[in-house]
């Protein structure tokens, strides 16, 4: 188990190196001078110019030698410098990502385990059910293609704009402050509400066929049919089986992690959802650079604890993780 | 065994194939929906009477003879920016999947095939690569590619897509290396390289076949959701572009369905006649999942 773990930290901590690398390594990969870039832009604020210049020449260290600057880059990142945005100057970018994370945490937590455990247990339920499943396959087939964005677009559409019955922008009212009081409480699960929606919808399809699929699987299993010859009750089987095809639902998350966090991406920007889809939105029309190269390492270090998490739970839920030493990663 | 029966028994074979294919719902369905799409996206451009970033007409009118899909808030023809971005998706779907499929495969290949501290060293890679969302390092890329074509969005789009397809492909090819029919081609002394080639790969190709489809069908929807962010092709249209600029002109707000419909619509369904084709020819090529 700890060589397991090991392992997995070990794979981890590379990628968090890989990404911060890639992180650093891009901008100065492509063509024309960032620098100069944003200056232009800034170009109507002359006394502003100057300052920035000097800010910028010093964050991405272009004066020194290539591997001090991006020790420099490390350093600022253990400092949490990661630059001043553009879009909304002269804020840090850590202050920025900070305010947008826990409405992302709100919505896309709740969503994925919602529809993780929705999903399996209604694919349990209709695996093995000819009738229905013939009828509701082909329908998790098409939620599960539909793109998270459009699904929101037509639930705002529809929920938002004809029926009127669900706001379609905004994480609250603008009338409202955000307080610990029942008025904003409602007013936030009001909003949140269409934005979960589509993000719970759209990962439900793929839970859903990926347990009928597996239970399916574990039902012509031996150890099944040995106890159905034996003449266990289908429902004991059954359990045997759901418990045994949970195993690659788990680690199915971990896979699915960075589409879903695609989505809730896309999703925040459909309804305006102050979140860092929405932050990275803005800031890729506004080619806030140090912004977007921020949104791209909190994304990233979100899926590696999420990983991490889930690396954790399946040791708990593996008697053959937890048991024996090895196992590939 | 006389070279005669081999033929017939493939010959055979073959037919089988073809006969469940025929018969399999999922695969004809999805097979229909697919070609329909992409006789719209070949043909439909023809039928354009504007050009699709022109303002053509009135903004906001609903579909009529005129326009058949309405226009958009400036008035441009959402009917020719619908045939040509399809055009695009397809593009993108191409070359993603095919670009993805292709470094897939011949990393598995070689990982899976040599074994030892090249397997190690690429797998490492392959895990990593695996963890970092493919659309974050996408946004990263694109955001600093000053000009953005369908054909370089597609070329990323494979580019970081291979990973699960490497592994996948790595653990088959571990597989079947360890099976007589190789170890004879072994001992009689063929090259490594023809091995995969002529025993390994044929083994697999219903399997890549599959892979492809799901890659086509990913990297289409890593496209449209790369357009919607902002960082779609710089000049040019795609279904995911119409979107963003749906929404960022309140199409939603001011309930012009004929904007916001059919580019998602569209994408859904290709998408889904690919899961369907998927599934379907999973229960052709494997006897043990066919419907009895």
């Amino acid at each position: 188990m700890f060589r397991y773990m090991r392992r997995k930290i070990i794979i981890y901590l590379l990628t968090f190196v890989v990404a911060v690398t890639l992180d650093w390594i891009i901008p100065r990969l492509m063509p024309g001078n960032p620098i100069i870039g944003l200056i232009s832009r800034l170009a109507s604020m002359p006394q502003q110019v100057e300052e920035l210049y000097a800010h910028l020449t010093k964050a991405f260290g272009m004066d020194q030698p290539l591997w001090k600057q991006y020790f420099m880059f490390w350093n600022a990142l253990f400092n949490g410098d990661l630059g001043i945005s553009i879009t909304v100057y002269p804020k840090p970018v850590l202050d920025l990502i900070r305010q947008a994370l826990p409405y992302d945490l709100m919505l896309t937590v709740p969503a994925i385990l919602l529809s993780w455990i929705v999903g399996n247990k209604f694919g349990a339920f209709a695996a093995r059910k000819k009738r229905l499943d013939n009828w509701v396959l082909p329908v998790w087939y098409v939620v599960t293609a539909t793109p998270y964005l459009w699904l929101g677009i037509l639930l705002s559409w529809a929920l938002g704009v004809v029926l009127d019955i669900f706001p379609i922008a905004g994480a609250y009212s603008f009338s409202i402050r955000p307080s610990f009081s029942w008025e904003f409480i409602l007013d936030y699960l009001h909003h949140w509400f269409l934005p979960f929606l589509s993000l719970f919808v759209v990962q439900l399809g793929g839970w859903a066929i990926g347990m009928r699929n597996m239970i399916i699987y574990e039902l012509e299993a031996d150890y099944s049919r040995y106890l159905e010859t034996m003449g266990a009750p289908p429902r004991l089987i059954r359990r045997y089986a759901f418990k045994n095809a949970l195993l690659p639902q788990v680690t199915g998350l971990a896979v699915q992690l960075g589409v879903i966090v695609t989505g809730a991406l896309t999703t925040e920007i459909v309804f305006s959802y102050p979140g860092i889809g929405y932050l990275l939105n803005q800031a890729i029309l506004q080619e806030d650079y140090f912004l977007i190269q921020g949104c791209f390492l909190f994304v990233i270090l979100g899926v590696l604890i999420a990983n991490f998490v889930i690396d954790i739970v399946y040791v708990f839920i593996d008697p053959r993780v937890r048991l024996s030493m090895g196992g590939d990663s | 065994m006389p070279e005669k029966k081999v033929e017939e028994k493939k010959e055979r074979k073959k037919n089988e194939l073809l006969y469940f294919a025929f018969r399999n719902v999922k695969l004809l369905i999805g097979f229909v929906i697919l070609v329909f799409f992409l006789l719209v996206a070949i043909f439909g451009p023809m039928f354009v009477q504007y050009e699709p970033l022109d303002y053509a007409g009135p903004g906001y009118r609903s579909p009529s003879a005129e326009f058949w899909l309405g226009t958009t808030t400036f008035g441009q023809d959402v009917y020719a920016q619908f045939v040509y971005g399809l055009r695009s998706s397809f593009l993108v779907g191409l070359l993603g999947g095919g670009v993805a499929t292709l470094v897939g495969l011949l990393v598995g290949f070689f990982a899976g095939y040599k074994g030892g501290w090249p397997d190690e060293v690429l797998m490492m890679i392959t895990n990593i690569m695996m963890v970092i969302p493919t659309v974050a390092l996408l946004i990263i890329i694109a955001a600093y590619l000053p000009y953005r074509g369908v054909v370089i969005q597609g070329i990323i789009i494979g580019l970081t897509a291979w990973p699960w397809t490497a592994r996948a492909v790595r653990a088959q090819t571990f597989s079947l290396k360890q099976r007589e029919f190789v170890s004879l081609a072994r001992i009689s002394g063929s090259r490594p390289l023809s091995i995969i080639i002529e025993e390994i790969a044929p083994n697999m190709l219903s399997y890549v076949f599959m892979v492809f489809i799901l890659q086509f069908g990913g990297s289409i929807l890593a496209a449209v959701a790369l357009d919607f962010i902002g960082l779609g092709p710089t000049r040019g249209v795609s279904l995911g572009l119409m979107m963003q600029n749906a929404v960022l002109w309140n199409a939603i707000q001011l309930r012009m369905w004929w904007w916001i419909i059919p580019p998602g619509l569209a994408i859904t369904l290709i998408v889904s006649a690919l899961y369907f084709m998927n599934t379907g020819l999973d229960e052709v090529f494997n006897p043990k999942l066919r419907e009895m």
